[in-house]
This record gives structure tokens, C-alpha cells and sequence, in this order.
């Protein structure tokens, strides 16, 4: 399988007054993948996802996003990318529907277009019975459903999701894993994930990247990285045990 | 402007249903009756078998009736209003994750504080201008005064002026709500420092007037000193945007106000020239008497809001 790089940095540096955050980072997501985004907390994933948006201006080191420089084109990458950032807040006073309305209104999504779109949205995460429900009556899980719904609603070529599975039940987590999953298979979005649930990273990623303290050490598919650091053999790795190796020798 | 529509729609619609609007507008309502009643029954005590005064419809907003005019109490309490609208503005986002989901929509950064600034400011001017119907409504059926062209006039002006002067402090509570994290603290900043403004400049002012050039003796002190000392209490009190609002309203809404000033020397001559020519100023006049404190007052209001634009869109935005 033969693909385009649709996110590309080169020497991709962000430091602040004492401390480098991202330092010369330089990695790939291609096209249509899911691109397991790994890291300790604090390694920086955050700060490189917000470069990546524009919301960030890198110290040194560029960027490219479907083609576009981030950091002169925010405007349309953020047409492009959807983010669903950490711990993602809604008014709380607002239904899902109207969340879905406001954020339709600031894509500029005709009224006459938004409507369907958003009824749409949410049978595709599974909140169509909750539609009139005040969001701050949301469960953990439905907040990232709807978080999700809110992103899918641009109809994004990129997805950037941080920690969506943070803080969720385990079937939650599967199940927005799943939601995940069928969102790249039949949308063809390709999706850059962060998340600590290693095993659901696992099952659905088709290439990872392992980031610490602002450096990606590694980075490639599941088996290619067991292969590098445990040798050629029948067993198999599982991501968890690759990355726990990684992480002892940084 | 990308997203500014959007943004400022939502946020209207968030001021006129949120709690907070309903508490103000009972304030309001409560203000103006109050105002009114007050008004209304002393001009009518007061003006029992005189000839009518010029004017007289304005009185129902500067006159003082038993506690205070609608003029003062904009200028004392008409702050709190924008302080309230915007005092969270930003840092109340950020509290609730919804900033950076904000700002990652295809959308320019300052239509964030652009849309909620504008939209602040309309709620400002419907409640001012609802207050100042309610009071001329009243005060039609209690007076029996009809307003006369210049009146009227005179009040969209004065209702104009109290917009813009709101609305200052509503982008002073915005600018803190950047600048702060947490909701309390901006709160109580932008309190904090409206009372100083409001009141410890204006004191401030006569200590530091006293201090300069004091006057021992009420009666037979030195003209010269005296003037002087005024003139310092003025310049001081001119950094504070109550001053300048109080003092551009007053003169605006009393037309036989000539001068802004609450300190004049005058020779004989102009003494006699004074007292026989008891005419009103036309508004043309009264404005060009008033323009200074306008200039400072949008001044103000444009330095306060570029700071914000500026500490805004320089602000590393991550949660």
C-alpha cells in the first residue's frame, strides 16, 4: 500500500522559557491511516498537535498539513482537521443538538444543510435518542461521542483526537475505539490518535509513534517496531511490552 | 469577518437567557420605577404655580429626587453592568474546555472577543435604552411634560454616551478575564479596580490638591490658590472615566450648564454678563463644551480594548 504523507514535519522544535517541549521533531502520518500518537504525559503530544493546527507557533522546524503550512494557513488546515481536544468542554446549559448548531454556525454549514447533517452526526455516534438532552447531563463516554459528533460535522480529512478515550469504562472505551475504527474504514478519514489504552491502540492503528520528552523515538508499524527491538521471532509483541521496553531505555 | 456572526449570535442569546440578565433586568426595572417616582413627584412639587421651565422633560433624568438623579446612578452603578456581562468572558471558556474547542474551528481568533464584546455591548444598549423609555414613559404620565425636539435629542446623545461609557467597562472586565485565570480573580479585579476609579481617584484628587496648594481659610483665601487647586483636583479626577462621563452627561442634560467645570473665576464683568444673559446653551454648544471628556472616554475605552486584543491573540491557548 502505497500512500501520501498528509501530515509532515520537519525539525519541528516548540520551547519555552526553560523547558523544550517538542524538540526537532520529525514524523509522518500517511493518508487514511490511524496513526497511534503514544507518549507518557508531559511528552509534548498536546503542544504537537496544536502546532499542527496553528493555534501554536513553532519556535523552529515546519509543519504540513494536507499541503498547507499550518502557521500561515490555520484557516483552511482548520477547515481540514477536525481536533477534539483533551478533556473537551460543552456549555452546559446547550442540548446536543444545539452544541451541534453553534459549532455548524462557526464552520459557516447553511441552516438548510446543518439540520440534516447534525441528526445525521449523531446516529453516527449513537446519540440519537439524546439529541434534546442538556449536555451537562452527559455521561463521560456521550460527552466524547458528542465531542466526536462535533468534529465528524466539518466532515474533516483529518481527525486529531487527544486522550478521547481518557477517563472512560472500559466498554466505553471499545466502543468509541470501534466508533473510531468504522469512522476511518468507511469515511476514509485519516485519524491521529492519542491515547494511553495501548490494547485498543493495538487493534486498530496502523502505524504508531512513540513520543518522549519531546522526541519521537520510534515510529512504524506495530510489528516493525517489535522487530527492532526484540529481533526476528514467532512470537508476538504486544504494543504495550514494545512500548514499556522504549520507554525504560529513554 | 469569519465566525464573528456566529459568535456573537451565541452569545446574545446566551446574555438574554442566562440568569444573570434576568437578575440585572429586575435591577433595572426596580431602578427606573424607583427613579421616576422620585423624579417625577418633585418636579411636580417643585414646579407647582411656577412658569414652566426649559427643559423640564430633562429633569426627569438629572433632577435629583430624593436620593438620585438617573444620570449619577448610571455613572456610579452602570459599570457593574459591563462588568458582570464580561467578567468571565474568556477565563470562563478556558474554565470549561470550550475555549480551545473555540478557536480550532475555522474561525479568525478575535472573533472570539470581537463577537463577545459586541455582543455585550448590545445587550448594554437595550437595557439603557429600555430604561430610559420606561423613565420618560413615566414621567410623561406623572409630569405631563412632552419633550421637545432638542430633548430628545439631548437624550439619544446622553443614551449613546452612557453606551459607549459601559461598554468600557465592559472591555476592561473582558480584558481581565484574558489576563486572569480563574473567574474569581477577574472579578474581583475588575471590581477592584472600578472603585478605584470610581471613587479613590476622586479623592485622591483633593488630598493630592490640598497637599500641593492648601487653602488654610474658607473665606477671603487667595483667588489664585483656590483656582489652582481646583484645577489640580480636575486634572487628577480626569483619569477617572466616572468624572468624565458625570461631568459630560450633567452638562449635557442641563442645557443652563455652560462649563463642565465645577470651579469658575470670573471678573465683574463677566458676573454681570452672566446672571443677565439666563439663557440655555444650544446642543451644538453644550456639545462642544463636552467634547474633551468624549475624546478621553473613547480614548480610554480604545486602549483598554486594544490591550486585550493584544494579550488575547498573543496567548498561548491549550486548554
Amino acid at each position: 500500500m502505497e500512500s501520501q504523507a498528509i501530515i509532515q514535519t520537519t525539525g519541528l522544535t516548540k520551547r519555552y522559557d526553560h523547558q523544550t517541549a517538542v524538540d526537532h521533531l520529525d514524523f509522518q502520518v500517511l493518508e487514511g491511516e490511524i496513526f497511534g500518537f503514544l507518549g507518557p504525559n508531559g511528552a509534548g503530544k498536546t503542544t504537537t498537535l496544536l502546532m499542527l493546527l496553528g493555534l501554536s507557533r513553532p519556535t523552529e522546524g515546519s509543519a504540513s498539513v494536507c499541503g498547507l503550512d499550518p502557521e500561515r494557513k490555520a484557516m483552511e488546515v482548520k477547515k481540514l482537521v477536525g481536533y477534539l481536544p483533551e478533556n473537551v468542554g460543552f456549555y452546559g446549559d446547550m442540548d446536543a443538538v444545539q452544541s451541534l448548531r453553534y459549532i455548524a454556525d462557526l464552520n459557516r454549514i447553511p441552516v438548510s444543510e446543518a439540520e440534516d447533517r447534525i441528526h445525521q452526526v449523531l446516529r453516527l455516534v449513537g446519540l440519537a435518542e439524546n439529541g434534546v438532552k442538556k449536555v451537562s447531563a452527559f455521561s463521560r463516554g456521550m460527552k466524547q461521542r458528542l465531542g466526536i459528533a462535533e468534529v465528524l460535522l466539518k466532515d474533516p480529512k483529518v481527525m486529531f483526537l487527544d486522550e478521547p478515550t481518557l477517563g472512560l469504562d472500559p466498554d466505553g472505551a471499545t466502543r468509541l475505539i470501534g466508533l473510531i475504527h468504522s469512522l476511518n474504514q468507511e469515511r476514509k478519514i485519516t485519524v491521529l490518535l492519542s491515547s494511553h489504552h495501548l490494547q485498543q491502540v493495538q487493534k486498530i492503528s496502523h502505524r504508531v509513534g512513540i513520543m518522549i520528552k519531546g522526541k519521537m523515538v520510534a515510529e512504524g508499524t506495530i510489528d516493525a517496531l517489535a522487530r527492532e527491538k526484540f529481533g526476528l521471532g514467532e512470537e508476538k509483541f504486544t504494543l504495550e511490552e514494545i512500548y514499556m521496553k522504549y520507554f525504560q531505555e529513554v | 469577518m469569519s465566525g464573528l456572526s456566529a459568535v456573537y449570535r451565541k452569545e446574545l442569546s446566551d446574555n438574554f437567557s442566562s440568569f444573570r440578565f434576568v437578575i440585572l433586568f429586575a435591577l433595572i426595572a426596580m431602578v427606573s420605577f424607583i427613579i421616576s417616582y422620585m423624579a417625577g413627584v418633585s418636579l411636580k412639587e417643585n414646579l407647582e404655580g411656577v412658569a414652566k421651565p426649559k427643559f423640564v422633560f430633562l429633569m426627569l433624568f438629572s433632577a435629583k429626587g430624593a436620593l438620585f438623579s438617573l444620570v449619577e446612578f448610571v455613572a456610579v452603578f452602570g459599570p457593574l453592568i459591563g462588568l458582570v456581562l464580561g467578567f468571565d468572558a474568556i477565563n470562563g471558556e478556558r474554565g470549561h474546555g470550550t475555549l480551545v474547542k473555540l478557536v480550532s474551528q475555522p474561525i479568525y481568533r478575535d472573533a472570539v472577543i470581537n463577537g463577545k464584546f459586541l455582543a455585550g455591548a448590545t445587550t448594554i444598549a437595550i437595557l439603557v435604552v429600555s430604561i430610559v423609555l420606561v423613565i420618560s414613559g413615566f414621567g410623561l404620565a406623572l409630569v405631563g411634560v412632552v419633550p421637545g425636539v432638542e430633548e430628545i435629542l439631548r437624550l439619544a446623545i446622553y443614551v449613546g454616551i452612557s453606551i459607549f461609557y459601559i461598554s468600557f467597562w465592559l472591555g476592561l472586565s473582558i480584558l481581565f478575564s484574558i489576563a486572569f485565570r480563574s473567574v474569581a480573580t477577574s472579578f474581583l479585579a475588575s471590581v477592584a479596580l472600578w472603585i478605584f476609579l470610581s471613587f479613590f481617584v476622586s479623592l485622591g484628587a483633593s488630598v493630592l490638591a490640598n497637599s500641593i496648594v492648601p487653602i488654610e481659610k474658607r473665606e477671603g483665601a487667595d483667588p489664585e490658590a483656590v483656582m489652582a487647586n481646583a484645577q489640580i483636583k480636575e486634572g487628577v479626577s480626569l483619569l477617572s472615566p466616572m468624572f468624565l462621563y458625570s461631568s459630560a452627561t450633567a452638562t449635557l442634560m442641563d442645557p443652563m450648564r455652560k462649563t463642565t467645570k465645577s470651579l469658575v473665576l470670573l471678573g465683574p464683568m463677566e458676573q454681570i454678563s452672566s446672571s443677565r444673559f439666563q439663557n440655555p446653551l444650544s446642543l451644538g454648544q453644550s456639545l462642544v463644551v463636552i467634547y474633551p471628556h468624549l475624546a478621553a472616554l473613547i480614548a480610554l475605552s480604545l486602549i483598554c480594548f486594544a490591550a486585550s486584543y493584544w494579550i488575547f491573540m498573543m496567548q498561548e491557548i491549550r486548554t
